[in-house]
């Protein structure tokens, strides 16, 4: 089984339509909802886990994108900035998905950026803010959306 | 003192690092060579055992003399990229802290703060080089006309330039945890409701004041590493304990020995002193401190073949028995516990995260052992030594 997070982000014309059902139906794949700022008339964003094969993912992505969906891989929005992160590890007591996690026993600090939900929670904890997250926190946090466990 | 088999000086010493014979291993390293032949073989076998932390570092700053004006002045304020400094010294002699916040920072005004700048990422970017932006307000005397001054200066362009802490280096610290029904915000990191996570700052037994838990080989004049340049440890530091509760092996399992340490900041490096904001709580600053400790017999070498198995700390709550002064804790737990990601607590696993770097922490003892290898580096010996009782 192939899993992946992805950052959707819908055009305000097509909020109206359900587009997570036919991925669910035509592509068979299960998805989870990390955080949703959905409304209608307005850009939507959506924090999306799909698992399922991966022919029938790359081919759900493809359909999302043909409805006119921008989709991008969460991974590529999150970044650690390795010439202020001083490997401390004070990121790994609060990340939830253990994308931040120490190796041991050389207690290095290490970032899976394909385990991260880009929750944020580094970005503040993080002591030097060597977490950069590119993902719009503003959207996710300023409308109406709620995060739902799906 | 005891009679011991193994009697070297620190002259011996310092006279086969100048012929570049002197063997020279980490703490980390250490452990596993005590084990293996026991301290009296490992004594003679080992003369100097490297050290080293890196973590926040509050009580922490830097002289700085900024050179006289035309007309002149005398500093009654002063400010470094709108940090405030203390300027209640001589005409331009300030005083930078790494925990002063920047004049107009909102603070914890809208919980939690993020303390974006403060003193210590000043002097993280003097030390890079980078330029900052000094104002100073004099309110005019005869001799100090001027009132008031607007520059920038860089580090390189100062007269004089001294990181000057007054505690750093802390033998030991509390494990953290926050036994409330809120999040709170501590300079011990962020702490999760209901004990879910705890925090903890050391190096364990890299850190330079487990190696030599009773002072013996360290003092006034000791050379070490200090931000990425050479430091001086100069007196002990502000809360020096050394009276705190003690395991068998030497390792106190309170806070206990802090260090003062200066040094001229021109050779320092950013890569060794960061600038530091905790969320709700403050800025401060991260600072690397190595130690070299002689192995002069082989109590030293029993000393610094501590491993973490063996130093303990206590579990506190920093929700209400900390900032209410209550003298309370969940019980001891080791470093070796610590580091293994979990801590049983109350009986619940809870996992730990530290704020101390360990991978920095041993990049500084591989570096000391680098200098003084190449014969660069020599063990000064204290004028006095620390105050053990």
């Amino acid at each position: 089984m192939y899993t992946r997070i992805y950052v959707l982000k819908f055009p305000k014309q097509i909020t109206d339509q359900p587009i997570i059902c036919n991925l669910v139906k035509k592509y068979d794949l299960e998805f989870n909802i990390l955080k949703a700022a959905i409304l209608l008339q307005q850009e939507g964003l959506l924090v999306l886990q799909l698992k399922g094969y991966k022919t029938n993912v790359d081919q759900g992505l493809a359909y999302l994108r043909q409805q006119g969906v921008q989709v991008e891989s969460l991974a590529s929005t999150i970044r650690r900035d390795d010439e202020k992160c001083y490997q401390c590890g004070a990121c790994t007591g609060i990340c939830p998905t253990g994308a931040l996690s120490i190796h041991r026993p050389d207690m290095a600090v290490i970032f899976d950026p394909d385990r991260c939900t880009g929750c944020g929670l580094c970005v503040t904890v993080c002591p030097v803010r060597a977490m950069e997250v590119s993902l719009n926190q503003t959207v996710l946090n300023s409308q109406a959306g709620t995060a739902i466990a799906g | 003192m005891p009679p011991f088999e193994v009697n070297k000086t620190f002259d011996e010493i310092n006279a086969k690092i100048k012929a570049g014979e002197a063997v020279v291993v980490t703490a980390e390293e250490m452990v596993g060579i005590v084990r293996e032949n026991g301290p009296v073989a490992a004594a003679r076998k080992i003369d100097v055992v490297t050290t080293g932390t890196f973590s926040p570092m509050c009580s922490s700053g830097a002289f700085i003399n900024f050179g006289h004006t035309n007309p002149t002045l005398r500093a009654s304020k002063a400010w470094l990229n709108n940090v405030p400094a203390y300027a209640g010294l001589a005409a331009v002699d300030i005083y930078i802290g790494a925990t002063e916040p920047a004049e107009d920072d909102p603070l914890n005004k809208v919980f939690p703060g993020g303390f974006r700048y403060g003193g210590g990422h000043v002097i993280e970017d003097l030390v890079a080089g980078r330029p900052v932006r000094l104002k100073a307000w004099g309110y005019g005397t005869d001799c100090y006309p001027r009132r008031d001054l607007e520059k920038e200066i860089t580090l390189q362009d100062l007269p004089y330039a001294l990181l000057c802490n007054p505690r750093n280096c802390y033998q030991n610290y509390n494990c953290a945890i926050n036994l409330s029904d809120r999040t709170i915000y501590t300079y011990m990191g962020t702490l999760r409701p209901h004990g879910k996570n705890a925090t903890y700052c050391s190096a364990g037994e890299l850190s330079p004041l487990m190696n030599d838990p009773l002072y013996k080989t360290i003092g006034l004049g000791t050379r070490i590493f200090l931000g990425g340049g050479i430091g001086y440890i100069t007196w002990h530091g502000t809360q020096h304990k050394p009276g705190a509760l003690r395991a068998d092996n030497g390792t106190p399992r309170r806070a206990a020995g802090t260090l003062m340490v200066q040094g001229d900041l021109k050779q320092m490096s950013p890569r060794w002193l960061k600038g530091v904001s905790m969320q709700g709580y403050g800025n401060t600053m991260a600072v690397g401190v190595g130690i070299p400790i002689p192995i002069l017999n082989e109590e030293m070498a029993a000393y610094t073949g501590v491993a973490d198995d063996e130093i303990f700390t206590q579990v506190v709550d920093y929700a209400h028995d900390y900032p209410n002064g209550i003298a309370h804790n969940y019980g001891e737990v080791s470093y070796a516990q610590l580091k293994s990601g979990q801590i049983e607590v109350n009986g619940k696993m809870v996992p730990t995260a530290p704020l101390s770097s360990v991978v920095r922490a041993r990049e500084i003892a591989e570096t000391l052992k680098k200098w003084i290898t190449a014969g660069d580096f020599l063990i000064e010996k204290p004028i006095r030594t620390l105050p053990s009782e």
